[in-house]
């Protein structure tokens, strides 16, 4: 579902991403694994187009959407969960749903605002408070939700558990699982082998911007824990 | 004045609100999406004005008006298109001046395509009588304005509250780059933003007609009403922009109508200026969030390379021995460089470490020169004491004015400077009896034995060159960081025990005092004062030259104001249409150096 | 010795008790972590402690004087540091200069106008640096930096004063698990060696129950639970609405 050749990103003149390879099949999660600063934030805002790539190739459900804009990419069926939430604070919790509305893609059930309060039963009781005024873990989930208003084909996710408390994280992992089920292609950045275990099917592991191992999570791991 | 009379002059103020709100609602929609200043949206509502008034002959007022107004939503959105999207990742502010190049541009066209006279609009055909209310006849068409008003303000808040297209300019309005992750196309947004506010200021000038006539002085007068209106409601709120529109049209139509119109400006500001205080986000707005994924990154500030210090002095060697090799005219505009490059640095002393936007540095530019010359021809005070007093009357009024404006932070402390400013300028215009009013004060020359272009020079010379350095060397001060650390996070600051504003207010008044000491340099440079030296145009020149240079780099100011005091003498002197060949420079070299020329240099030569 | 005695702290946002009736006390180089449900009220707490926020009602005091309602600068001059939950750092200044404001801050040195900030205290900047890691990219300008590392410069800048109490907001949210450790086992060295009282938030169990002397639970802006960390793993009330199944 996505695939990803030899691609470079900068910052300006800051090189961060040096050639990663890699791909997800639809149904499935993969997991970047990196330490603070090895690129994995820079790797999913390469391929949402937030970030310019240099070089390479990245291809979603076979068309090429490197070098489009972000929204075009987004329209193809990228969604994106940044690290930092980024929700809208002046617009309610509904609001922000219905800005990442996307028509619905044909085979797929369309979610709607219903459908992920019942994933997050806890935005119910808010859903017209405004961004700004909901805590961290609240935020988070509401980011999620909104990237599925989309109705993405594949969904970057950029740390999802940090912040959460432990039951909502459980809880989030079900959701990905769900999601997963439902045909989703998934990559996920973490850093926390606890939660990668609980959802990831295969990993990568980046380091200074370079893909240095990758495999399942159990082959993947020792590299990590040195 | 009679109960029919007070209620006649409500009238006339509703109907002056609903004009004063169309355009403001445009400029406020503008700023709350795109972040952009639009300077020029005064020369809109004029352009609307003219295209008005030209189209109605051959098509008739009720078609002219309309076809004025999209014609100008047109003309809006593809200037966006073209100047401002390549923009939006720049330096804040430097939107700020190509927008000015606008105005510029456009009053030069204007002039070019209709004269410097004053042309007179068609009455509105079925509206052109009058109806007599409470005894007295009243305009027929005013009653139609008032009618305007809440029906635009209607459509507006529905358009932004209840369709998603709104919902989606919302979004955009706080995280650009989030709301295009999740498909919005944010480019189209914009365009589309930009030209309704267009097309409202266009409305606003084309309805305009039946009640005065299409001048080219309308542009700058519109925009600071239209900023007043805009601050006192709250920026990026338009209900608030309709209350202060009421608010602003009264107060005006009042001090008309019981015979004060001198103090119709001077209310306005003040009424700016005391809801600020009360309210810092205006009467209906709210604390905003910052805006993300937009405007470049500064670069930390470093010590200067020893070849860096090697060029300064070379260049202050060069200055210095100048005299020898040439005099006349030269050392003049030498003179002129080196007093306004002080004046820039001391504004961006404020803008950038600071972080506090000025648009009304003048004022104290223009207290300075006031102050000296005020002592020389009321006090016959000497030169010397003269120079060294009056830059103390302009950290007074720094001191007294940054006050307030420190309590406010981005385009509310704008405003709220240019309102001060405005306020000074009335003064200085008005009060005959000291300041002269807008004859001004002669006869202020410098001590016999610094009479000589040359001698001045040196003198300016040395003043402009010490104070530079000084306000350069606080930057890189305990007091410089401080600054900036207030400026990048407030919330971190005041966590790590910085009084942020208590910092923001000694600078202001720091930077006030040198911008007052240019100013006495400036005095008797001249001879000369009149309330022009502290006009909102001079207020203007000095961002232009601070931007021009590039805000975030110490020295850019400084070629900011060499570039644009040269290209005003020279293109002044020699060309009919200068202000649109200034404006073309301009906005050609913000196209081709977005982070100014000091910025393109630096970013040149870290290569 | 008591450093930090809050008593029935309450505040509301609108009909939002964020905080209401919260008592609790910290000693002198203990660790007490804060736990709780997402939008608890734990970060509101720490914005009451800081100053941030003026409280609606209660007691704040810091070795025994009462701190509610001061400016958080004044509150950082009496000996408090405190890391955000989502950082703020000075992003046009390097890292190292980060520190040195804080420093120059707690000296009362800024108002000078003429001495090169960038000369002063590079040693100790350097040194508080090289304590949370951060020492190699002290020259980097703090807007480029990755999430993670945001976090161990904040906690460097709150060193700067030498605090008598620290509050830290998730201060190991985004990092990876061996740093997780490093950065915890210098909190417990600083409250250990240096008598630094430590409040922190965390989300992350295995951090919590580690290095926690005592924990205390939010939920819904009320106190539920307070004790050990073997004591608040075992109450079933904090299984049912925030462990879950997760310490399993
Ligand atoms: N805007 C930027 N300009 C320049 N460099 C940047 C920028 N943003 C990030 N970097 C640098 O790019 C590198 C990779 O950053 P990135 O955010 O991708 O790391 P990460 O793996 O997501 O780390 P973390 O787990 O801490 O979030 C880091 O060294 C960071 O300092
Ligand atoms: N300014 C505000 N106005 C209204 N409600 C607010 C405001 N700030 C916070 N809240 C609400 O108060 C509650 C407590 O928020 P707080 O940020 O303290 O939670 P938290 O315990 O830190 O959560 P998390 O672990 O997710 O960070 C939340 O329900 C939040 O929505
Ligand atoms: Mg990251
Ligand atoms: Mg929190």
């Amino acid at each position: 579902m996505i695939e990803v050749r030899g691609l470079t990103a900068a910052y300006g003149r800051a090189e961060i991403l040096f050639g990663l390879d890699f791909e997800a099949q639809a149904g499935e999660v993969l997991v970047l694994l990196g330490r603070n600063g090895a690129g994995k934030s820079t790797t999913l805002k390469t391929l949402m187009g937030l970030v310019p790539s240099r070089n390479g190739e990245v291809r979603l459900h076979g068309e090429r959407i490197d070098g489009l804009p972000a929204h075009r990419i987004a329209r193809c069926g990228l969604g994106y969960v940044p690290e930092d939430r980024r929700i809208f604070t002046d617009l309610t919790v509904r609001e922000n749903l219905e800005v990442g509305r996307q028509p619905p893609r044909a085979g797929a059930e369309p979610w709607t605002p219903e459908r992920l309060l019942r994933l997050f039963p806890s935005l119910e009781a808010m859903q017209s408070r405004l961004g700004g005024r909901m805590s961290g873990g609240e935020q988070q989930m509401l980011a999620i939700a909104r990237s599925l208003m989309g109705n993405p084909r594949a969904l970057l996710l950029d740390e999802p558990a940090e912040g959460l408390a432990p039951i909502v994280v459980d809880h989030l992992a079900g959701a990905i699982r769900e999601l997963k089920a439902a045909g989703l292609c998934i990559v996920l950045s973490e850093q926390n082998l606890r939660f990668a275990r609980r959802v990831a099917d295969r990993a990568c592991l980046i380091e200074r911007g370079r893909i240095r191992a990758s495999g399942t999570l159990e082959e993947v791991q020792p590299a990590y824990a040195r | 004045m009679s109960y029919a009379s007070v209620l006649i002059q409500f009238l006339n103020g509703l109907a002056s609100a609903s004009s004063l709100f169309l355009i403001a609602a445009g400029l406020s929609l503008i700023f709350g999406v795109t972040r952009v200043v639009n300077f020029a949206h005064g020369s809109l509502f004029m352009l609307g004005m003219y295209l008005a008034v030209a189209l109605a002959p051959g098509v008739g007022f009720w078609l002219a008006v309309p076809l004025a107004a999209l014609a100008v939503g047109a003309f809006g959105a593809v200037a966006e298109s073209l100047l401002l999207r390549r923009l939006y990742r720049a330096p804040e502010l430097l939107q700020l001046l190509a927008t000015f190049a606008l105005v510029l541009v456009i009053k030069d066209f204007a002039l070019w395509a209709w004269g410097p006279e004053d042309i007179l609009g068609p009455r509105a055909p079925g509206l052109a009588g009058a109806v007599t209310i409470a005894g007295q006849r009243f305009p027929a068409y005013d009653l139609f304005l008032i009618a305007l008003g809440p029906a635009v303000l209607g459509t507006l808040w529905f358009l932004l509250k209840r369709t998603r297209w709104g919902m989606l300019v919302r979004a955009a309005t706080q995280d650009r780059d989030m709301a295009s992750a999740l498909g919005v196309n944010q480019k189209g947004l914009f365009t589309a933003v930009f030209g309704l506010g267009a097309l409202l200021a266009g409305l606003g000038g084309a309805l305009q007609i039946p009640r005065e006539p299409a001048t080219l002085g309308v542009d700058l007068q519109v925009i600071s009403d239209a900023f007043v209106v805009v601050v006192v409601g709250g920026l990026g709120s338009i209900p608030g922009a309709f209350l202060a529109a009421l608010l602003i049209g009264e107060i005006k139509s009042f001090c008309i109508g019981l015979g004060f119109s001198k103090l119709t400006l001077v209310a306005e500001f003040v009424v700016m200026a005391a809801v600020l205080v009360l309210r810092p986000w205006g009467l209906l707005g709210k604390v905003r969030a910052e805006v993300r994924g937009a405007g470049a990154l500064e670069p930390p500030l470093r010590l200067p390379s020893r070849g860096a210090l090697l060029g300064l002095a070379a260049l202050f060697a060069a200055l210095a021995l100048l005299p020898a090799l040439h005099a006349g005219y030269t050392l003049v505009l030498l003179t002129d460089v080196l007093l306004f490059a002080l004046f820039a640095v001391s504004l961006h002393f404020i803008m950038g470490p600071g972080g506090l936007h000025s648009f009304g540095h003048a004022a104290y530019f223009g207290l300075g020169a006031y102050g000296a010359g005020l002592l020389v021809h009321k006090a016959s005070a000497s030169m010397g004491a003269a120079l060294l007093a009056g830059p103390w009357l302009a950290a007074l009024g720094a001191a007294a004015f940054g006050w307030f404006c420190v309590r406010l932070s981005g385009v509310y402390l704008a405003m709220l400077t240019l309102a001060f400013a405005q306020i000074t300028w009335s003064i200085a215009f008005q009060w005959d009896a000291v300041t002269g009013g807008s004859n001004g004060i002669v006869g202020i020359w410098p001590s016999p034995w610094l009479s000589g272009k040359t001698a001045y020079y040196y003198l300016t010379l040395a003043a402009c060159a010490a104070g530079i350095a000084l306000l350069w060397r606080v930057c890189y001060s305990p007091f410089g960081y401080a600054l900036r650390a207030g400026r990048d996070s407030p919330l971190r600051a005041d966590a790590i025990g910085i009084d942020v504003r208590a910092l923001q207010w000694a600078a202001f008044t720091f930077a006030g005092f040198f911008a007052g000491l240019a100013g006495a340099l400036y005095a008797f440079s001249k001879g000369s004062i009149s309330p022009e030296t502290l006009s909102i145009p001079r207020s203007v020149d000095g961002l232009v030259m601070v931007l021009l240079g590039g805000i975030q780099t110490l020295t850019g100011p400084v070629w900011g104001a060499a570039l644009l005091t040269w290209l005003q003498d020279a293109v002044a002197r020699g060309v009919d249409y200068w202000r649109a060949v200034i404006g073309g420079v301009i906005l050609a070299l913000v196209l081709a150096f977005p982070q100014g020329a000091a910025g393109f240099l630096r970013e040149r030569f870290a290569r | 010795m008591t450093v930090l005695a809050v008593k029935d702290l309450s505040k509301s946002f609108g009909a939002v008790h964020a905080v209401h009736g919260v008592s609790f006390s910290l000693a002198a180089g203990e660790l007490l972590a804060m736990i709780g449900p997402n939008g608890a009220g734990k970060s509101t707490c720490f914005n009451l402690l800081n100053g941030q926020l003026a409280p609606d009602a209660g007691a704040i005091e810091l070795d025994g004087r009462s701190i509610a309602g001061l400016a958080p600068r004044d509150i950082w001059h009496l000996g408090v540091g405190r890391t955000f939950q989502i950082t703020a750092t000075f992003g046009s200044m390097s890292v190292r200069e980060n520190v040195q404001v804080a420093l120059l801050s707690h000296r009362r040195r800024l108002w000078s106008l003429l001495p090169l900030a960038a000369r002063h205290g590079c040693a100790e900047a350097d040194a508080l640096l090289a304590r949370v890691g951060m020492l190699e990219q002290a020259e980097r300008p703090c807007a480029l930096l990755a999430y993670g590392d945001l976090k161990r410069v904040e906690l460097a800048v709150a060193l700067a004063s030498r605090p008598r109490l620290l509050l830290m907001d998730e201060p190991t949210a985004g990092m990876a698990p061996a740093e997780r450790d490093a950065l915890m086992r210098l909190t417990t060295a600083l409250a250990r060696d240096e008598n630094v009282a430590v409040l922190f938030t965390e989300h992350d169990m295995d951090v919590v129950f580690t290095h926690a002397d005592r924990v205390i639970v939010l939920a819904g802006g009320a106190l539920i639970a307070e004790g050990t960390p073997q004591a608040v793993r075992a109450d079933t009330r904090v299984r049912e609405i925030y462990l879950g199944g997760a310490d399993d």
